[in-house]
């Protein structure tokens, strides 16, 4: 859910870290380390993996067989944080990632995850009807297209590697990375050229 | 005996089976936010807080809570009653 906290939780907050301070379990700059480096992950990074899969066979065998590995590869640091699989879509097969128990997302890859992947509706309703899902975010697979839903877990996150766009031969990776939003990744949108159609 | 789910299994849930996705609801997380997962992650690198034991204590609260708190004020409660539970903090610390 979205929203602001409650003076209460602000005031729990405080003294949650006060005490920890003050017990020397952590600093400031700690905390201060982390936030920044939060905000640094970003789906930049999942969408500089894809582009690098797109253009380098290398590269994708690796990011499918090991995507923590791919990632490292890119200077993420992924110490600490469950193995990322990447879930590699085919023409006839699209994947869509949903964490039905809780919210689990590849946060080092994706970034902070945007409150619709957190919310009670997509989590409910992403695995007994991703079509009509997928509907809201404005996207219709091709007829023929099988969907698979992929449950992130506490213990193992997912990403997707779309499929690359026609039309895109000879670019190169910075331009094919601008095409990939944190949607894409997610699986709830395709990437395309800017004003094709999805289906193309 | 009928089994009911868990409230926070949601895979399937009739209950938000009308509820829309809300694809522009994308705020950026706020301070607090922001504080409370970096909170969590330094505890986890120092050893003293698990993601299941996260899980475990999110899934423990109240339906009223877990529905009406935010998604971050829920990440808190469990850290707290972890930490407390540890011994690490205690709850004379957080009156």
């Amino acid at each position: 859910m979205a929203g602001e906290p409650t003076a209460e939780s602000i005031a729990l907050l405080d003294k949650l870290v006060a005490a920890l301070k003050r017990r020397g379990v952590m600093t400031e700059e700690d905390i201060q380390a982390r936030v920044a480096s939060a905000d640094r992950a970003s789906p930049e990074t999942g969408a500089r993996m894809v582009a690098r899969a797109w253009t380098d066979p290398a590269y994708r065998e690796l990011l499918l067989r090991d995507g923590s590995a791919a990632a490292e590869a890119m200077g993420v640091r992924m110490a600490g944080n469950p193995p990322l699989g990447v879930l590699e879509d085919k023409p006839d097969l699209h994947h869509l990632v949903v964490c039905t128990l809780c919210s689990c997302y590849p946060r080092a890859v994706l970034g902070y995850p945007p409150h619709w992947y957190k919310s009670v509706a997509y989590r409910a309703r992403a695995v007994r009807e991703p079509r009509a899902v997928l509907a809201e975010f404005g996207t219709a697979l091709p007829a023929g297209v099988k969907i698979r839903v992929v449950d992130s877990t506490a213990d193992y996150r997912w990403m997707v590697l779309p499929l690359r766009p026609a039309g895109t031969e000879g670019w190169a990776e910075d331009r094919l990375a601008a095409l990939v939003t944190r949607d894409h990744l997610v699986g709830v949108s395709l990437p395309a050229l800017q004003g094709a159609t999805q289906a193309a | 005996m009928t089994e009911v789910p868990l409230k926070h299994d949601l895979g399937g849930s009739p209950r938000f089976r009308c509820t829309p996705v809300e694809p522009d609801d994308d705020a950026p997380p706020n301070d607090f936010d922001k504080r409370v997962d970096a909170v969590r992650s330094v505890l986890r690198d120092k050893k003293l807080f698990t993601v299941d034991e996260m899980r475990l204590n999110i899934e423990r609260l109240h339906e009223t809570e877990y529905f009406g708190l935010t998604y971050y004020e829920k990440w808190l409660r469990s850290v707290v009653a972890v930490m407390v539970a540890k011994g690490v903090v205690t709850w004379e610390d957080l009156a």
